[in-house]
This record gives C-alpha cells, sequence and structure tokens, in this order.
C-alpha cells in the first residue's frame, strides 16, 4: 500500500427488487429469496412519491430517482444528515449508468412522432442524458466537488468506486458519494437485449448451471459513501469495510463476447489484488460477475483460475444476479454493497438456480444456500467483486470488511 | 371561439400545478420564482398554451412575465 490515502466506506444504499434499502438486499439474498418475476427484476416496491416531491420526480428518469433514494439511504447511513463533514468542494459525486434515461428517450420519441419534433419536452435532455443522476444528487445534497457519470456498460458502477477511490487517494477529494444506478426494463430495453441474445429466454437466472440461457435483466441502483481513512477516523465515522484494490482491463476484441481465454480479465484481477496489497490465499470470498450467459460464466471461470491460481478452486464465489438479475450499469455497485455486507456477516451468500454446474464449470460457486464464511486470513476480511460488460471492460475490487 | 380570462386562468393553474407547486398557492399575483417554477417549465407552459389556444409564447415573451397574473394576461389577449 506504500502511503496511498486509503479509502473507507462509510455509508451505504440500495434500491433492488429485493426491496428499497442495502439491508434487504444482503438479508433476503442470504435468506434464499428470488427478487426476480415474470422474468425481470424490477424494483416493484420503489414508489417514487415516498421519497420525491412531484416537482423532483417528474425531473429525473427513473434511473435517477433510484440513484436518489440510495444516495439518500448511504449520507444517512453515513450520518451525513445535518451539515456535511468536509467542504462541500471536496465532495465529489458519481453516479455510473450503463444506458442512461432510455424510458425519456422513448416518450420523446413517440412525441415527436405523435405530435412533431417542437412538442418535445424542455426535460428531455436534462432528463434522459447519463450524467443525469449525478447531476441530481450533487444537486440534492450540495455536494460542490466534481461530479460526473461514468459509462461502460455493465463495468459502471465498479468504475465508479474504483474511480471514486483514486479521487481520494490522489488527494482531489476527501469524499465521494458513488454508486451505479439503471432503469432499462423497457419495451426498447428488452426488445435490444433480446436481439443481441443475450437474455435468458425462460426469464431464470441460473449462473455456472448447465441450464443457463442468457442473463435476466434488473433495475436499481447502489451508492456508498467513500471516505479517506484518517478523515473519517477524525470524525468519529462508523467505517464499514475499505475499498483496498481497484484494477481495470480491456479485452480490446469483441463488441460483446468477453476473451475466451479470461487473460485480460484477470490482470484486472490481479491488478486490483496489487494495488491492495493481497495475495489470493487471503481472499476469503468472491463476488462473481455471474451473469447467467454461456459466455461470461465459461470465461469468468478461466479468469479466476488465471488469477487465484490454486485458490480458484477453495474460495467460495457467488453470484448476486442470481437473486436480483443484472442491473448492467448498477450491477457493480449494487454488488460491492452486497459483498460489503456479506464479509461483515461472515456469511457467504448462495448462487440461487444452480443445480449442476456447467462443463468445466468446476469451482465452488455455493449452490443451494447460505453458508458460513471461513476467514482465511487474520485481520479485515477481503473479497473480490468482479464486474466484465460489453465493450471488453474488465474491474476487479478488492473490499474489506470491519477489522 | 373565444375563451374567457376566468377559463385561461383556471388552465394555466391545472398546468402549473402538475409541474409541482399546490393550486392553492397559484394565485394571479404569486410570482414564478415563488412557486419555483423556471424556465424549463414555462417552455411546457408554452407548449400546453400552443396545443390549447393555438397562442404562441416565444422565449422573449416568457422573459417579460413575472407572475401568474401576467401570463394569463398575455395569452387571454392573443386568444381575444
Amino acid at each position: 500500500m506504500g502511503d496511498k490515502r486509503r479509502v473507507v466506506i462509510t455509508g451505504m444504499g440500495a434500491v433492488t427488487p429485493l426491496g428499497v434499502g442495502a439491508l434487504p438486499l444482503y438479508e433476503r439474498w442470504a435468506a434464499g429469496v428470488v427478487g426476480i418475476e415474470d422474468g425481470m427484476g424490477a424494483c416493484r416496491s420503489f414508489d417514487p412519491a415516498e421519497h420525491l416531491s412531484l416537482k423532483e420526480a417528474r425531473r429525473m428518469d427513473r434511473f435517477s430517482q433510484l440513484g436518489v433514494v440510495a444516495s439518500d439511504e448511504a449520507l444517512a447511513h453515513a450520518g451525513w444528515n445535518d451539515e456535511k463533514p468536509y467542504d462541500p468542494f471536496r465532495i465529489s459525486t458519481i453516479l455510473a449508468t450503463g444506458i442512461g434515461g432510455i424510458s425519456t428517450v422513448e416518450t420523446n420519441h413517440d412525441v415527436m412522432r405523435q405530435k412533431g419534433a417542437n412538442r418535445i419536452s424542455p426535460l428531455g435532455i436534462p432528463m434522459y442524458m447519463p450524467n443525469a443522476g449525478a447531476a441530481a444528487i450533487s444537486m440534492r445534497h450540495g455536494l460542490q466537488g466534481q461530479s460526473f457519470g461514468i459509462v461502460s456498460a455493465c463495468t459502471s458502477g465498479a468504475h465508479a468506486i474504483g474511480l471514486a477511490a483514486r479521487m481520494i487517494q490522489y488527494g482531489d477529494a476527501d469524499a465521494v458519494v458513488a454508486g451505479g444506478a439503471e432503469a432499462t426494463l423497457t419495451e426498447f430495453g428488452f426488445a435490444c437485449f433480446r436481439a443481441v441474445q443475450a437474455l435468458s429466454e425462460k426469464g431464470i437466472s441460473r449462473p455456472f448451471d448447465v441450464q443457463r440461457d442468457g442473463f435476466v435483466m434488473g433495475e436499481g441502483a447502489g451508492v456508498l459513501v467513500l471516505e479517506e481513512a484518517e478523515a473519517a477516523k477524525a470524525r468519529g465515522a462508523n467505517i464499514f469495510g475499505e475499498i483496498a484494490g481497484y484494477g481495470s482491463t480491456s479485452d480490446a476484441g469483441h463488441l460483446t463476447a468477453p476473451d475466451p481465454t479470461g487473460r485480460p480479465a484477470a490482470t484486472a484481477l490481479t491488478l486490483a489484488m496489487h494495488d491492495a496489497g493481497v495475495t489470493p490465499g487471503e481472499i476469503s470470498y468472491v463476488n462473481a460477475h455471474g451473469t447467467s450467459t454461456e459466455l461470461n460464466d465459461a470465461s469468468e471461470t478461466l479468469a479466476l483460475k488465471l488469477a487465484l491460481g490454486e485458490y480458484a478452486y477453495k474460495i467460495p464465489i457467488s453470484s448476486t444476479k442470481s437473486t436480483i438479475g443484472h442491473l448492467l450499469g448498477a450491477a457493480g455497485a449494487v454488488e460491492a454493497i452486497a459483498t460489503l455486507q456479506a464479509l461483515n456477516a461472515g456469511v457467504v451468500p448462495p448462487t440461487l438456480g444452480l443445480e449442476v454446474p456447467g462443463e468445466g464449470l468446476d469451482l465452488d460457486y455455493v449452490p443451494g444456500q447460505s453458508r458460513e464464511m471461513v476467514m482465511v486470513a487474520d485481520g479485515a476480511p477481503v473479497a473480490l467483486s468482479n464486474s466484465f460488460a460489453f465493450g471488453g471492460h474488465n474491474v476487479g475490487l478488492v473490499i474489506k470488511g470491519h477489522g | 371561439m373565444s375563451v374567457t380570462k376566468e377559463q385561461v386562468q383556471e388552465r394555466v393553474v391545472e398546468a402549473l400545478a402538475s409541474f409541482g407547486p399546490d393550486a392553492d398557492t397559484i394565485t394571479s399575483s404569486a410570482t414564478f420564482e415563488e412557486l419555483d417554477i423556471d424556465s424549463l417549465d414555462l417552455v411546457e407552459l408554452a407548449q400546453i398554451v400552443e396545443d390549447e389556444y393555438g397562442v404562441v409564447l416565444k422565449g422573449e415573451d416568457m422573459k417579460e412575465l413575472n407572475t401568474v397574473g401576467d401570463v394569463v394576461e398575455l395569452i387571454s389577449t392573443r386568444a381575444a
């Protein structure tokens, strides 16, 4: 680690198909609940009117609404309810999304076809731009450090957390509100993902299973409050864990298919472990990308073997997508939150729906039910959280629980 | 087709209320600033007004307007 500033997690917020809140995400997953219904992971218990005024709600696309509500929870969790603990110009905001405000695009495109181009809402652009969620969080909480969206398909949320950590380490920020949000459960969204043959026709998420036939699309948001460790301690913050390492690479190969060797993905994971100063033997849990697609689950397995060596066969590996589906640009952030809670509970939640592993998938994917997490090293427990994306983007995050 | 000022007032209040403020705060003398109605809301209002009364409100028209009464007056005059 050298003299790098350390980045601790002091707040978490989530809205997922398992409910509004970070706790139901972890608790219900660990209890074996599947949040997928009718072939999609919708946030059925999310009602914008419970959290936002009419004016706020009608000026945000659903992806921003989900992100803002997750940020409210994260900031409250961090104890930032009243005055911010840092100069507002030292607090940054990153809200990633894979797609942005697609339902706003669809609505306004319909208006253009039906009533003419001059009837498009002036709120169209400010609602569908992919940075709209970051802007909404910055405005809502008065965060005046740098703010922007990050776009890298299904690694967006993980990139947001990794780059937020870098901002703090470099000294550009003392705290960053970082995460991802996605809301693409629309007719057009389904049609597009169906066209690229990525979706499960049966509507079942069963990562690593021999019968897996694609991912199940979900929606939601996850937001973390990250703070520089010494500043967080000085203000007496509750410290839930640490973003200890970040690594990212690109396949520079196919537009949608992952590199079949898993090598570029493995390099991202190795870089993340080097960044954290941990070795595979110190990792107690891997939160897989585990999409339930034929290609990902095979190449991810190879990547884990390359990155972890013999430990790939010993470390329990499970996929959050088995309970909530694939939250695209929110996935990396939501899964980081689930990972942290699993570490702190000392529980490995299961890969639900996994009955018979596919050919060559011979790692411990934790089928069935939760089990106790065996902490393989002293000190704060360590996990690896994987994210891979269309476009060939790969991200590894090393997350530590509380010590 | 003639339209009364009262009808315009009623429609404008309904439109503005759909943007956020409580209907009972939208009086003739209420300013857009007080109602937290900004330039984006006024563009939406202009679209509704054009659909409803065929009155085109341009950006320069809107800049002169400060209160609900101002916009009702302008629409009523032009629609007459």
